[in-house]
């Protein structure tokens, strides 16, 4: 193509309307005017992009190229390859800290959405001061996690723990609650539920508020009860919002550290034998403990791949919830 | 420096917080900006910052610090003890600012668990010879001194106090067991440790809701340390750096010492330095603790809370030697000047001045901490001490004579890692959550796992 028409480019720039359409690689006088359709909107939307970049995908990969090391904290660094996938793959405090993070995921997470739901659905009747509880079940989230673990820590202490302390006016001996994976799950279970149970109650509430009333009308006249009315279309309107709780807690729970942590005086071991030793934990012990800053890139790396597969599942699971119909 | 309003400021401010930005996100690779080894100009004043380690009163250098900020008005020191917790806290830490090359103080504390890794790691430390530290080596007793060289072969570490050993014990407690209190009498019903576990089954049946001994990882320690000495000088590692837990016979008595006190019930389960464990110190859940001495300021200042309430608890601690002939070496720091030290002259002369003979008298007078230099060990003020709160116990006739000839235990690259690791299973053994009998093996094999890591 041949075709080249001169126009001077001040003379485009003051009447844009004469612009020829097929200008895409006109003279440089309309790259400014280009430039700006074109790129000012990725410009604008930068500043997430270039974090995210900077502070996600770009640790995100260095994690992954530590992984591929024999790497020590303040030591040497040897490339490996995938020897330390292949050593991760036998190492059973590796899979011993899955089964705790999965087994404390699981008894504080489905207690904590089940009860979210029911107080949701209570905050949406018409109840007297019904704002105040509305705020009320909000409160235990503001307070920070460290004092709400250091808390519960003493609470559920052996010697002097008001916990043992009420169960001994029923004669039960002093708990170790540390010293045994039930006991420990349990206490940490009920940390994380106190401080998420609320947060997840105020989400559902402002789901179902956006249910619409004819519907509740429509399903009375019908003769339906309010038990029937909360399965047949509470629970299937508020699904989106489920599966956002869901994924929310999923991320939450499979990286679960604070809670666990403080739990143990600020020890990553998570008890003697790790009863309760989480992957983030292993992750920290590995890392900044023993110094394996490679091994420990490699749990990190397994621990996002196993919130990929926790998320998938679990998105799954919830998009039955109700859908039967 | 103060902040004067103007009315670029907040310009100014983006641009540093870009600055700043753009230095975070090029990574732990920056060295801070070529200043090491500038020294500020005579009249400056500086800070010094000096980190250690250790509960109660630590390293005992709150006298020995006030008299070196008074006589140096432009090089102030701040001291900081950062936690009483080494090996799972401190060193991690440490490491962690030595590798970003930023937050380690001028002067740090180092503990003979760390110092086999330290010694390997010479790029951190800066070399005190060429500061002319070198001719301090007279002080200290040779192993002291050899263990502050590196890899290079450079002088890095000065030596604060070693470990002596004794045992801090309940004199009201003993006596509400019908046992006697008087020091030497209580150093007569335990020649060997096998007395020392009847004693306390003698103890627990009078008094029964306080145990006799704080807990296994204590006095597992206390007996490591005396057994090594009989057996090579050598603990978890051989001097080649191999792990040697399984074929040491240090390690292996000490660890049947611990499944003895395990049956015999006198143990009140509690990992040292550890919050439940200073709450049991302060409400007198157990009657005797293994001291070195260091160990005894551990004592003094919890109970008094740092020396706020400096007659809490006097008189009602007492200190005796210990079973299995009394020596053993526990414990003992080391100073160093980490490279990334911004004036590290200074900090090297407050380093020799730590470790001089004056500050470590200064520093056993305030927390026990048995001197290191020969110099010190020998004075009159050490031989004859007496400490008023623990009962005035003569420390100077109980610490005194084995001082001297403390054996220099070997501690491999990574010592700090493994005892973490092995004293796990010996307070699992303790609280019940690892069988007994599964113990030793467990012992091994996690022990081969930081060994392999």
């Amino acid at each position: 193509m041949s075709l080249h028409v001169e126009t001077g480019p001040r003379a485009d720039a003051r009447a844009p309307g004469r612009r020829p359409r097929q200008g895409g690689r006109g003279p440089r006088g309309r790259l400014p005017a280009m430039f700006d359709l074109r790129v000012t909107p990725y410009l604008l939307i930068s500043p997430y992009f270039l974090l995210f970049a900077v502070f996600g995908l770009f640790p995100l990969a260095f994690t992954f190229w530590t992984s591929l090391q024999k790497y020590e904290l303040a030591g040497d660094a040897e490339f490996t390859g995938l020897d330390n996938y292949v050593k991760l793959m036998s190492d059973g405090d590796f899979w011993n800290a899955v089964v705790n993070t999965v087994g404390i995921f699981v008894l504080a997470t489905v207690p904590q959405l089940v009860l979210a739901l029911l107080l949701a659905n209570a905050l949406n009747k018409r109840i007297r001061g019904r704002l105040f509880f509305r705020m009320g079940v909000l409160i235990p989230l503001v307070t920070s996690i460290v004092a709400v673990a250091v808390v519960f820590t003493q609470l559920y202490g052996r010697d002097y723990g008001m916990i043992n302390w009420i169960l001994g006016l029923f004669g039960v001996d002093n708990i170790a609650w540390q010293n045994e994976k039930w006991s420990s799950w349990i206490a940490i279970a009920t940390m994380v539920d106190w401080r998420w149970t609320g947060y997840n109650a105020i989400i559902y509430l402002a789901g179902m508020q956006t249910i619409p009333r004819d519907l509740y009308e429509a399903a009375s006249i019908d003769g339906a009860s309010p038990r029937r009315q909360f399965w047949q279309i509470t629970l299937p309107m508020l699904r989106p919002i489920i599966v956002f709780t869901v994924f929310v807690s999923t991320i939450g729970g499979l990286t679960l550290f604070a809670e666990p942590v403080l739990f143990n005086n600020g020890r990553m071991d998570g008890g003697s034998t790790g009863q309760f030793q989480t992957v983030a934990m292993y992750i920290v012990e590995q890392g900044f403990r023993r110094f394996e800053y490679g091994y420990a890139a490699t749990v990190a790396w397994m621990l996002f791949l196993l919130i990929l597969v926790g998320v998938l599942i679990n998105y799954f699971l919830a998009r039955r919830i109700g859908g039967a119909k | 420096m103060t902040i004067k309003k103007r009315p670029g400021r907040l310009a100014s401010a983006a641009v540093a917080m870009a600055a700043a930005l753009a230095v975070a996100a090029c990574g732990g690779g920056g060295e801070p900006a070529a200043t090491g080894g500038t020294s500020s100009a005579p009249n400056e004043k500086i800070t010094l910052t000096l980190q250690t380690f250790g509960g109660g009163t630590n390293f005992g250098y709150k006298a020995a610090v006030d008299k070196w900020n008074q006589e140096h008005p432009n090089i102030q020191v701040k001291y900081t003890n950062l936690t009483p917790d080494f090996e799972n806290q401190y060193w991690p830490q440490m490491l962690n600012w030595l590798q970003a090359g930023k937050g380690a103080g001028d002067v740090i504390g180092i503990d003979e668990a760390g110092m086999g890794l330290a010694k390997a790691r010479p790029q951190f430390f800066t070399d005190l010879g060429q500061y002319g530290l070198q001719s301090r080596q007279g002080d200290f007793p040779a192993w002291k001194w050899e263990n502050g060289i590196n890899a290079e072969g450079k002088l890095f570490a000065l030596g604060t106090d070693v470990g002596g050993m004794a045992v801090a014990y309940r004199k009201d407690l003993f006596e509400k067991a019908g046992l006697p209190t008087d020091r030497e009498e209580v150093a007569k019903l335990w020649a060997t440790w096998d007395d020392f576990i009847e004693t306390g089954k003698k103890f627990q049946e009078k008094v029964p809701d306080t145990k006799f001994i704080d807990g296994l990882n204590t006095w597992f320690n206390v007996v490591l340390s005396q057994e090594a000495a009989k057996n090579g000088d050598v603990s978890y590692y051989s001097k080649d750096n191999q792990l040697i837990v399984e074929s040491n016979p240090a390690v292996r008595s000490a660890f049947d010492f611990a499944t003895k006190v395990n049956s015999a019930g006198i143990s009140a389960k509690l990992r040292n330095f550890q919050d439940p464990w200073f709450a049991g110190m302060r409400q007198g859940a157990f009657a005797t603790v293994g001291a070195p001495g260091w160990m005894l300021g551990v004592i003094q200042g919890t109970i008094t809370e740092d020396g706020e309430k400096p007659d809490q608890g006097k008189g009602q601690w007492d200190v005796a030697t210990a079973p299995g002939g009394g020596g053993g070496n526990w414990g003992g720091s080391w100073l160093a000047v980490p490279k990334q030290s911004q004036h590290p002259k200074e900090a090297a002369e407050l380093l020799s001045y730590l470790t001089s003979p004056e500050a470590q008298l200064l520093a056993f007078k305030e927390g026990g901490n048995l001197p290191s230099t020969i110099p010190a060990q020998d004075s009159p003020d050490l031989q004859s001490a007496v400490n008023e709160w623990f009962s005035g116990a003569p420390l100077g006739a109980i610490y005194g004579p084995s001082v001297k000839s403390l054996p220099p235990i070997f501690l491999g690259e990574k010592h700090s890692q493994t005892k973490a690791e092995v004293e796990n299973v010996i307070l699992g053994m303790d609280e019940g959550s690892i069988p007994v009998g599964q113990a030793w093996q467990r012992f091994i094999d996690e022990a081969k796992k930081v060994a392999d890591g």
